[in-house]
């Protein structure tokens, strides 16, 4: 029987069988950052225990840092210049490769680690971060721990992992209109669950994701984990070899060709059997929107928030009675038209330099509509600066938003910058539960052009119905 | 790490599905670079009555009686998901939780479990809700014991329940042991496989 893409990289980093389907797993990359990076360095400082092959380790600010023009280390959220410094002081002494503030390679972890050429095809690569599941969209195994892991990572260069079970979920047909990977995770999550995921790995195929250029890969494999999934991959292809060649820690001239060479080989066979497959056709997806706290609430724009009542599932119907509450919303009401108080374009999900172009592409020449608050975050430095260069950051100002330096932002409120009480936010990024963005904050989760579109008109938007200005 | 083996212990009932670990402990109440000082953040979101605030909310379980002396949590699927922090487990440990028993869990939070002495127990979700139904129906009757060495549960009426766990995951509860100190008895193992690698993937060695 053939092999999955997931049974190849496993066994390319099987050290040894622990029994039980558990395995002792090579690490080839370990990526650390402030928020959880700083208490498994400290950890492990106090244990007196060192890091294992620094060189391999890599670690940026992103979590909790000031994101408004000339920041320092100063920030909003109370003492959270102390996990900057902690940090800091910690990555120099273990010897890692620190992208600090001050560093144009500065950026969210899993949009600097494929953009640094440090998460590539074949590799695995773990980091206290649930999204870590991200850069599955370059061809990594790679998957969000907790700090103590984090430190066995560190301290050993392995993991103790139970294998997954597989899962193949294929993407056919051309993506309509108005419609990207983001409403296809989102469909997705909806469709089967936010647990729908558990327990297994996946692997995202078909002929919609082999069109889908790189940076919607990482999207789509960046809510995995939304979806209880312990990891989302897209095989490696030529595509892949072209977004991956010459980037800073990519591998060059003979290394190069005999990497490619191996990278080719990771897909699944064509007599690969999976647990489970799930087949999408993409032509009946229309731009999504969440109307809930978890991503499973969620639906198509054209649609109206659902009524529990009509949940056969008791658990199911008493979330989404609570979720309806929350976010004040009654059933049947259309989710087109929901008028919003904010609009944030950023996070790990959607902050790529192709998705500040999409939403540029809907904000031309169109001005935020009065009393909403639009805020951009570039996923990191260099997207930022990408995005000046071709003058993206113009098109963003003059229609309203704020035009901010990278980080997480407002992805999450950590007790700085939020968004107001009971406002209601339409955001590209990942996470709509309670609290997330603010306190008692009501968040809508859509792709950036959606989020665009609904800026300008000051309510959820149907994207499809605005011209784009080209 | 504290082991696990047996627990006889209040268990409070939390039926709702795909808790998240921002609901476990929300960012903003994680204040230090520290393990500790968690606890009064646990569920802040649903146990106190204003965000940032400490009145209690009287509705909210862990805050009624027996269920504040609770070392074990009766939840809904999906527990744990969302957010990596492990300051959920650190959170729920150090307010007293040893034990929770759900039908699935978010995966980041179940690894982070096992590595700090809690113990997670996957049940189908009829038995959960029968063994909170039990709970809630008699109040006296709110002891469900956990035995790690037997791999079951006993409901409050007696009946034994058995669940499934890995055995990496067993031993090192069981035994209170470091992951780390284990791992690193296989040290040659590893250099050998960075060997054996770094001439089959030269270009992963920076």
């Amino acid at each position: 029987m053939g092999r999955t893409i997931i049974d190849k990289l496993w066994s390319e980093h099987r050290i040894a069988d622990l029994g039980d389907g558990t395995s002792l797993l090579y690490i080839d990359r370990i990526f650390l950052h402030e928020r959880t990076g700083s208490i498994a360095l400290k950890s492990l400082e106090d244990q007196g225990r060192h890091v294992r092959n620094p060189e391999q380790v890599f670690c940026t600010m992103d979590h909790i840092v000031d994101t408004t023009p000339g920041r320092g280390d100063a920030t909003r959220v109370p003492s959270g210049t102390d996990f900057i410094k902690t940090t800091r002081t910690a990555a120099h002494a273990a010897g890692l490769n620190l992208f600090d503030l001050d560093d144009d390679r500065q950026g969210i972890v899993h949009v600097v680690s494929p953009e640094q050429g440090i998460a590539m095809p074949g590799v695995t690569l773990v980091c206290p971060d649930s999204h870590t599941c991200t850069v599955g969209g370059i061809g990594a195994l790679a998957w969000g721990v907790g700090s103590t892991e984090a430190e066995h990572a560190l301290a050993t260069k392995t993991l103790v992992v139970k294998r997954p079970a597989t899962m193949r979920v294929s993407f056919d047909g051309q993506l309509p209109y108005g419609v990207t990977a983001k409403d296809m995770i989102l469909h997705l999550i909806g469709k089967y669950t936010a647990s729908g995921g558990v327990g297994y790995a996946i692997e995202f195929a078909g002929t919609t994701i082999t069109a889908l250029p790189i940076e919607a890969r990482l999207t789509l494999c960046n809510m995995a984990v939304e979806f209880g999934a312990w990891t989302g991959v897209v095989a490696p292809d030529d595509k892949t070899f072209e977004y991956v060649k010459g980037r800073p820690y990519a591998p060059k001239g003979e290394a190069w060709d005999r990497a490619t060479e191996h990278w080719k080989s990771l897909v699944s066979d064509s007599d690969a059997e999976f647990d489970r497959e799930i087949a999408i056709d993409v032509a009946n997806i229309v731009p999504q929107m969440t109307w809930g706290t978890s991503p499973q609430h969620e639906a198509g724009i054209d649609q109206r928030v659902p009524d529990p009542r009509n949940e056969p599932d008791a658990n199911r119907r008493l979330s989404m009675e609570r979720a309806l509450e929350y976010m004040n919303l009654e059933p049947g009401t259309p989710l087109e038209g929901i008028p919003i108080d904010a609009a944030f374009i950023g996070s790990c999900t959607n902050s790529r330099l192709s998705d500040l172009r999409n939403a540029a592409k809907v904000l031309k020449d169109r001005k935020v509509a009065p009393g909403v608050k639009a805020i951009c975050v570039p996923g990191s430095s260099q997207v930022k600066l990408a995005a000046e260069a071709e003058g993206l950051d113009r098109i963003f100002t003059e229609a309203g938003f704020e035009w901010r330096e990278s980080g997480c932002s407002m992805c999450f409120f950590a007790g700085g910058e939020s968004f107001g009480v009971e406002e209601r936010v339409v955001t590209s990024t990942n996470r709509n539960f309670e609290n997330r963005q603010g306190p008692r904050t009501r968040s809508h989760l859509a792709s950036p052009t959606t989020v665009a579109a609904s800026a300008v008109l000051g309510k959820l938007a149907d994207v499809r119905k605005l011209e784009p200005q080209e | 790490m504290e082991k696990f083996t047996r627990l006889k212990a209040i268990a409070a009932p939390l039926l709702r599905i795909n808790i998240d670990t921002d609901a476990i402990i929300p960012s903003r109440e994680i204040k230090r670079v520290s393990k500790l000082g968690l606890s009064d953040g646990l569920f802040a979101g649903w146990r106190y009555t204003e965000p940032g605030g400490r009145a209690e909310d009287p509705g909210f379980i862990l805050n009624r009686d027996p269920f504040r002396q609770a070392q074990i949590l009766l939840s809904g699927l999906n527990f744990g998901c969302g957010s990596s922090r492990e300051h959920a487990v650190w959170a729920l440990a150090e307010w007293g939780i040893r034990s929770i028993i759900a039908p699935s869990y978010g995966g980041i939070f179940y690894a982070n479990c096992a590595r700090n002495g809690v113990l997670p127990v996957i049940l189908d979700n009829d038995t959960v809700e029968e063994l909170a139904r039990q709970i809630s129906e008699n109040p006296e009757q709110h002891l469900i014991e956990v035995d790690l060495v037997e791999r079951t549960v006993t409901a409050p009426d007696g009946v034994l329940h058995s669940f499934e766990i890995g055995s990496a995951d067993r031993e090192m509860l069981l035994e209170g042991l470091d992951a780390i100190d284990v791992t690193q008895k296989r040290d040659d193992e590893i250099l050998a496989f960075q060997s054996r690698d770094r001439l089959r993937r030269p270009w992963i060695y920076l």
